[in-house]
């Protein structure tokens, strides 16, 4: 009683909190799992399947998650893994989906689950030949914003001017991350959305939503990662949540590759803020972060075009 | 029913005779007309098949490693370029002990850019752990499509079938189509024992340590040389319920032989006239025709040349910086055993080069001498 108080409590209070209380108690994921503390996307996916539910059959390419499902032979997860080659997760999960439909089952949703890297960079040949097919999968990239298992490596998805080990701070990352929303909703599949582990309720409605559709789903969910972003375990959803609040990381849907809709009104924190509590940007200089903040704004703005 | 058909499309009749349920197609010659035919046979609904058009050869074989992981029989067909894209996807889909089913249509590898038959595309790929099968014609190709489903099925390997280029894929032959109720008979639906199955959730192909690692892969071996028992039942299998069989190795009058032609694939045909011809002529000549090059069948090759003195290897495939790779095969599995003729290795045909009589008449007559000139012999070439 005393919890569900304090829920509706959070409930009226937060918007990032909205809705709180219909999240699913369900677990599909055990507790014992490999992420680091703070792991954004360890939270992805336990919020990714309490919408499913347990007729979900997991694809997973090589990725963090790869390490985080367990060591033969223990898995993490309550549903059927097949994990996979770094660069397959959609083809692979379009084997699995043909394959049901051959034997009558239609219902069990097949989702394909990869990192940035195996998304943006390595996958996204796979990756562009379901979403033209508009195989029947629903695929998720957790964007932790680089190759984190390896050992924090640029991908074609980290952000511009952040360091990572491969992108040295006297040469940090020289290039605007990749849209892989645009890319996606070029091939005008059903449903493109962002969600981010910081907004649970709207990333698991999503999901849910994503369920509901037939053809390639697409979901590009927000991932904060300790090492990686170099924060304590404890800030890793203040951060997701400062990505959103601050125009870095907007909530939004695609349906059809046309329809933008704009899920969440942030409340436009300066990016300063949401920079600052992570490592891999303390050697930003003061105009750097101007510039940061001037494409945000620019990029924000586009978006509002998009969401007329 | 005897149908006078390309050997391509003989295979497609297998796939659909066998009732694959999840077909890949990615296009390279010359292996297309075989996924033309399974499109037409799709879309027609003759064959019941998810046909999935991959934008690649390596999202071909990863869908068909979630299709086969999810309980589905599966089949591609590729070659040449395509293969080898596929390479580290050939070791998932035999350490994932996966059952699939693919024909090669052998080709050679650019650059320079060629589209002639050559075995080095598929036989480089042997320590991918897929079991290789070399056809001679067109009715072998269908029979061996058939025959590699049980066999996969019974060991949990993956399967390639190798035709040559042109020579078996674009070649026209009588073919004598097996029955439907008979292939049923031969071949029994697929249920494997493990699959993706919410109702009983099991994670596949997890990490497993130095610990474990290891035990996988003796399993996987092991596995391999039941490949050999297996893939010689179900060719008696089939010469029971069909009236024909090509065994592992393929022996031509080699009873008496004292000098044996070795080779793979069509240039057996060949090979046999030539053995004819010397044969008239009063000399001990003799073939042996490779047709199961993975696992290599030691035991069947020991026997077949146990009392020839001397071997001609006739390689349509290279590895550079040793020598045709058929021919290492066999100097390894006759180095083992107690009989070790004189082995000559010479490399001929490579990038759709014909071997000719003449050539095979050349490496007969250098083999006729005390021993090999050098390591390792080239035919036809005209520098
Ligand atoms: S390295 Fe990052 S993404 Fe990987 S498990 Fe740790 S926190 Fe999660």
């Amino acid at each position: 009683m005393a919890r569900d108080k304090a829920l509706k409590l959070l409930n009226t209070r937060d918007p990032a909190l909205k809705g709180l209380l219909e999240v699913p108690e369900e677990e599909y994921m055990y507790s014992g799992h490999n992420a680091c503390p703070g792991c954004g996307a360890a939270q992805a996916m336990r919020f990714v399947l309490k919408a499913l539910g347990n007729q979900t059959i997991n694809v997973l390419a090589a990725s963090c998650w790869s390490g985080i499902a367990g060591v033969f032979p223990y898995s993490a997860l309550k549903i059927p893994v097949l994990h996979t080659a770094f660069e397959t997760a959609a083809a692979a999960a379009s084997g699995v989906r043909a394959s049901l439909d051959m034997q009558g089952d239609k219902e069990t949703v097949v989702l394909a689950w990869a990192g940035d890297g195996g998304t943006f960079d390595i996958g996204l040949q796979a990756l562009s030949g379901a979403g033209e097919r508009n195989e029947d999968i629903l695929y998720v990239c957790y964007d932790n914003e680089a190759y984190m298992n390896t050992g924090v490596h640029r991908s074609s998805a980290t952000p511009y001017l952040a360091w990572t080990a491969t992108t040295p701070v006297i040469h940090p990352q020289d290039r605007p991350k990749k849209d892989i929303l645009a890319i996606m909703a070029a091939h005008r599949i059903p449903y493109a959305a962002t969600a981010s582990v910081a907004f649970p309720h709207d990333l698991i409605e999503k999901a849910g939503k994503a369920k509901g559709i037939r053809g390639t789903r697409f979901l590009h969910i927000y991932s904060p990662c300790t090492p990686g972003w170099r924060y304590s375990p404890e800030l890793g959803i203040k951060i997701a949540r400062l990505a959103v609040e601050s125009k870095v990381f907007p909530l939004y849907e695609v349906e059809g590759g046309e329809r933008y809709t704009l899920s969440y009104r942030p409340r436009a924190v300066p990016v300063r803020e949401y920079l600052r509590l992570q490592g891999r940007f303390d050697h930003l200089r003061e105009e750097e972060i101007g510039l940061i903040q001037e494409e945000v704004d620019r990029r924000w703005e586009r978006l509002l075009r998009w969401c007329t | 029913m005897e149908k006078v058909i390309l050997s391509s499309h003989a295979v497609a009749y297998a796939v659909k005779l066998c009732r694959a349920q999840v077909i890949t197609a990615f296009p390279i010659t010359p292996q297309t007309a075989i996924i033309e035919k399974l499109a037409e046979f799709c879309a027609t609904g003759e064959l019941r098949a998810r046909f999935i058009k991959v934008e690649s050869e390596h999202s071909g074989m990863a869908a068909l490693i979630g299709a086969s992981s999810a309980g589905s029989r599966t089949f591609t067909a590729t070659s040449s370029q395509g293969l080898a894209l596929m390479h580290e996807v050939l070791h998932w889909a035999a350490g994932a002990r996966l059952p699939i089913v693919m024909v090669n249509g052998n080709r050679a590898l650019g650059p320079p850019w060629n589209l002639g038959p050559e075995h080095t595309d598929s036989l480089s790929q042997r320590d991918t752990g897929w079991l290789q099968f070399y056809c001679e014609s067109g009715q072998e190709a269908i029979d061996t499509v058939i025959q590699a489903y049980r066999v996969a099925e019974e060991v949990l390997l993956p399967v390639i079938v190798a035709l040559d280029g042109y020579y078996l894929t674009h070649t026209t032959e009588p073919i004598d189509i097996p029955e439907e109720a008979v292939v049923d008979e031969y071949l029994p639906p697929y249920h494997p024992k493990h699959k993706l199955d919410v109702a009983d959730p099991k994670a596949f192909g997890g990490f497993a340590g130095p610990e474990l690692y290891m035990e996988f892969r003796y399993k996987m071996f092991q596995a391999m040389e039941e490949a050999q028992r297996v893939a010689a039942k179900a060719d008696l299998d089939f010469r029971r319920l069909f009236g024909r069989g090509y065994g592992l190795v393929d022996p031509y009058r080699l009873e008496d032989a004292e000098l044996a032609l070795v080779a793979a694939g069509t240039l057996a045909s060949t090979a046999r006239e030539v053995v004819d011809a010397r044969r008239g002529l009063g000399e001990k000549v003799g073939l042996l025709r490779i047709r199961l090059f993975r696992p290599f069948p030691r035991a069947e090759v020991r026997q077949a040349l146990a009392r020839v003195s001397k071997v001609a290897v006739i390689d349509r495939a290279i590895s550079f910086g040793h020598e045709g790779i058929v021919s290492q095969e066999l100097k390894a599995a006759l180095y083992g055993g107690e009989h070790r003729p004189l082995i000559y290795g010479f490399v001929a045909g490579l990038g759709g080069r014909d071997v000719t009589p003449e050539d095979l008449e050349e490496a007969l007559d250098r083999a006729g001498k005390e021993g090999p000139e050098e390591e390792v012999l080239w035919l036809g070439i005209r520098l």
